[in-house]
């Protein structure tokens, strides 16, 4: 549903979906062709989930990056 | 900026408060401000004075009430879903002819009213949950 | 004060979890602070607007029926996705039928509910400026 001129920002559990030849991650390569895909890195990290196993085209970023894409984007809507 | 943020779950068992924490955390230190933090449904529980989780982890109640502290905010429990609950404070217990409260330092307890003002007055609001 | 578009984003069927009850508590607290209001039922959220819901045998209280005041309320901008709809076998007629008074055309009934398409949801969603997800 996300609009071209959205991001989608992954966090928490929902950073699964990057994991390598996962269904979601497929549904998401999709995606990323008219989004920009951004992770949080440190929900990455917890998960086990590396640069090496996970979907190629990611920004990851931290928490200060997830504040400053708050800023940069005009909405804010969390996918609960 | 003005942020307000809402958190729909209690400690632990989800990490949306986590998430809300460092989050707030960051937007912190980044000079911007924090309008209101309210906590709804199961995320009232982050309110409670009575939490003791293991020594080696972290204490989600108690890293609230002292971001709060320190930065002078206001972390607001919705008072419909805290009775619902059971997290009070003084008044609530009073009122409601209970023998103890329990609220955390730094909490206080208000209607919805905080939440639908908390939306109007930031320039976003973050919403964490499950 | 300031006017915002407030769009509360139901994703969750009701009484297995307390989401969808206390979501309306926020709708109907809200609608005092005379904002601009609209619902978006999607996904297992269809499931808060089916008819004749009973929960007197699981013994919790029923809110369903107070989706009806919502029209009473001045919330009468629902919207439901059709795609949702369809993955669960459902369709308009299932669905309560929540209708409000226009008192701007002799207070004629309407409806509140609109069924719309994913991609028109997403432009909804879009022009709203306070986004609840719950």
């Amino acid at each position: 549903m996300a609009r071209p001129s959205s991001a989608i920002l992954l966090i928490e559990d929902g950073v699964y979906a990057l994991q390598g030849n996962s269904a979601a991650a497929t549904r998401l390569q999709q995606a990323m062709e008219n989004h920009p895909v951004y992770a949080l890195q440190p929900d990455l990290q917890a998960r086990g989930i590396s640069e090496e196993n996970m979907l190629d085209g990611v920004e990851m970023v931290d928490y200060d990056g997830f504040v400053k894409l708050t800023t940069e984007y005009e909405k804010s809507q969390s996918w609960l | 900026m003005k942020f307000s943020i809402l958190i729909n779950e209690g400690p632990y068992t989800h990490q949306a408060s986590d998430s809300a924490y460092h989050f707030t955390a960051a937007a912190l230190r980044a000079d911007h401000e924090i309008v209101r933090v309210f906590f709804y449904h199961d995320g009232v529980y982050n309110g409670t004075r009575l939490s003791v989780p293991p020594q080696d982890d972290r204490n989600v109640s108690e890293r609230w009430s002292a971001l709060g502290q320190e930065h002078s905010l206001d972390l607001i429990l919705c008072v419909a879903a805290a009775q619902r609950r059971g997290i009070l404070d003084e008044d609530e217990a009073r009122r409601a002819g209970k023998d103890s409260n329990n609220i955390a330092p730094g909490f206080e307890i208000s209607g919805l009213g905080q939440l639908i003002d908390a939306g109007i007055q930031a320039d976003r609001l973050i919403v964490f949950g499950d | 004060m300031a006017t915002k578009k407030f769009l509360y984003v139901n994703r969750k069927p009701p009484h297995g979890s307390i989401y969808a009850l206390e979501s309306l508590e926020v709708v109907l607290i809200g609608a005092a602070f005379e904002q601009d209001v609209t619902l978006a039922f999607i996904d297992d959220g269809v499931y808060q607007l089916l008819q004749n819901q009973d929960s007197s045998a699981i013994g919790t209280k029923n809110f369903a029926p107070t989706f009806r005041a919502l029209g009473d309320y001045d919330v009468n901008k629902i919207y439901v996705e059709r795609e949702s709809l369809e993955l669960r076998g459902l369709s308009k007629e299932d669905l309560m039928p929540l209708t409000w008074e226009d008192e701007d055309e002799d207070w004629a009934e309407k409806d509140s509910i609109h069924i719309v398409s994913s991609a028109e949801l997403a432009e909804i969603i879009e022009q709203q400026d306070v986004l609840l997800n719950f």
